[in-house]
């Protein structure tokens, strides 16, 4: 790195500001047209609505599913959905990993004095990301209104954490998958399993699936830490695999470790990296 | 990744020139045939997928039984039946819609103008070509993961799935209709990303890739059922569960075979329009 290394906080808070300078760029460019990114942003919202219908068309069918609500299942689509989202405006982009190893252009972003997973996040940042994102956010709007939950403070809390973990999961979930791409250039496709394959899953109550999916999200990808477990806390329900009540409050541990292991599969990655050489 | 080139030699005379689309058909085939590990990633993905659709459909069925005319097990088969067709039918789009927007950036779309054979038909027999190599293995290899991991009720007749070929292959061509549709919107808009990502989201819900249509309610299944999407997911899998058999059969094809015609003389018609204005990007 071009910057000297004074730390890790100092080269982090350079990996920050790098994507934010990248970024900056292609908003900018975005809003050189800002009729067409405001008419694409509302359509985008809008028809990340139908998304939801399905939900709304399976409880027009059934009271409940599995034994949850409309509210509580609207309860975990929104949250599923708002940390994907969010994940996928902040370093959604690194999934084109794959096709710069191919043609060589990662190389040239090694060579700029910018952390080059800052610059591969923030590459064709699209601001019509957010579509998806303002979607889930009205979602949670209504479940949290709809909720038959007693709001007491730790629940509240626990809203906006589970959230801000959640993302940070799905980030990490992003980078580290996106590795697999370092060795195997056309396998994108594995990373949409476990990113958007996940927050599918995320969306339907746990009852829905099998006990051994279940668990495979607790101690395998701990998908089940971004909204299932703090969701028992905050709707009051009891745990289907009966894990002890600490595995509610989990999540910010199993994001730290989830940033650890894709931090070590990132450096992994460009340690095995030999450069097309065109 | 290797873009097959076809060399044509015009003054050769038409029987050469009739079997171009058939190689260009052969081309795309082998093409994508060449991207393994693409096909063993997506594979997966679609067997992710439908285990999570499966198990959803079941608790719903669990709740409902007969829910839509449909057994359970007929609702998981449904789920695996759309999963081996996501990709086969391209309902989220992609395909030739990659290629052609790479040439739309890249400039390379006027090549494409003055080649000797019809835009639109050399971009339908790639997209044919491609549809027919990921049948075999994104449209099978998921549906024997869903056979071995759930109970499918499956035809042991060969003609139903003689039947259900007919009916994809006129589906590949409905979604071309639709896809070259939006990706025509490139030659106005520089940038169809976002015409397609639209499109792929209307195309998930109304095609019955989500949800059986016969679960949408009132106006909303009427409309379902009259639009072209219904053709890409739902109308190939009434014939492999054999919810539509004899006579029935010809007015699905003929839904079918009405929505690509017209869909294609549209696209036909969007890009005469467009060709006269176009602007060629690069140089």
């Amino acid at each position: 790195m071009a910057e000297p290394g004074r730390g890790t906080a100092a080269r982090a808070g350079w990996a920050v500001r790098s994507w934010w300078l990248i970024t900056g760029m292609w908003i900018r460019s975005t809003m050189a047209y800002r009729a067409s990114f405001a008419l694409s942003l509302a359509a985008n919202t809008l028809i990340t609505f139908l998304d939801f219908a399905v939900l709304l068309l399976m409880f027009a069918h059934t009271r409940q599913l599995a034994g949850w609500t409309l509210a509580e299942t609207g309860f975990l689509y929104a949250t599923s959905s708002v940390a994907l989202g969010a994940a996928n405006v902040l370093v959604g982009s690194v999934g084109g990993l794959g096709e710069r190893v191919r043609s060589g252009s990662l190389d040239t972003m090694l060579i700029r004095p910018a952390p080059a997973l800052a610059q591969l996040a923030a590459e064709r940042f699209s601001l019509r990301r957010l579509g998806r994102l303002v979607q889930a956010f009205a979602v949670l709007g209504w479940s949290l209104t709809a909720l038959d939950v007693h709001w007491s403070w730790d629940r509240v809390l626990m809203v906006p954490a589970l959230l801000l973990c959640g993302t940070v999961i799905f980030c990490a979930l992003f980078v580290g998958c996106s590795c697999v791409q370092f060795w195997w250039g056309e396998a994108a496709e594995l990373q949409n399993a476990v990113t958007y394959g996940g927050a599918t899953v995320l969306q339907y109550p746990p009852t829905v699936f099998a006990k051994e999916l279940v668990a495979g999200t607790v101690f395998g990808v701990p998908l089940a830490f971004v909204n299932w477990l703090p969701a028992l806390h905050v709707l009051g329900r009891t745990d289907p695999l009966g894990l002890p009540a600490a595995f509610r409050f989990a999540s910010p541990l199993a994001a730290a470790l989830c940033v650890l292991a894709a931090g070590l599969a990132w450096r992994a990655g460009l340690r095995a990296y030999r450069s097309t050489g065109s | 990744m290797g873009r097959v080139r076809v060399r044509v030699i015009v003054d050769k005379g038409t029987s050469v020139f009739d079997g171009v689309y058939l190689s260009v058909a052969r081309g795309a085939f082998r093409r994508y045939s060449t991207y393994r590990a693409a096909t063993v990633a997506g594979t997966v993905t679609n067997t992710v997928f439908g285990m999570i659709l499966a198990s959803t459909m079941l608790a719903l069925w669990r709740a409902r039984p007969g829910l839509g005319g449909y057994d359970a097990a007929q609702a998981v088969t449904y789920i695996w039946i759309s999963q081996g067709l996501l990709v086969t039918v391209a309902v989220w789009g992609g395909g030739f819609q990659d290629d052609l927007q790479a040439r739309f950036r890249s400039g390379d779309i006027a090549v494409d103008l003055y080649r000797p054979v019809d835009f639109q038909g050399w971009w339908l027999a790639t997209d044919l070509g491609r549809a027919g190599y990921q049948l075999l293995t994104r449209g099978a290899l998921p549906m024997l993961a869903g056979a071995a991991l759930f109970d499918l009720v499956l035809p042991g007749d060969p003609l139903v799935w003689a039947e259900f070929l007919l009916a994809v292959a006129l589906a590949v061509v409905v979604s071309f209709g639709l896809r070259f549709l939006a990706s025509i919107t490139g030659f106005w808009l520089h940038d169809s990303d976002g015409v397609r990502a639209a499109m792929a989201v209307v195309s998930m819900f109304f095609s019955g890739m989500l949800l059986p249509l016969a679960l949408f309610p009132g106006a909303l299944g009427e409309l379902a059922r009259v639009l072209p999407f219904s053709a890409m997911v739902q109308l190939p899998a009434d014939v492999l569960l054999q919810r539509r058999t004899g006579t029935a059969l010809l007015g699905l094809y003929g839904f079918q075979l009405a929505w690509g015609a017209a869909l294609l003389a549209l696209g036909r018609a969007g890009q005469t329009l467009a060709v006269r204005r176009v602007v060629v990007q690069g140089g």
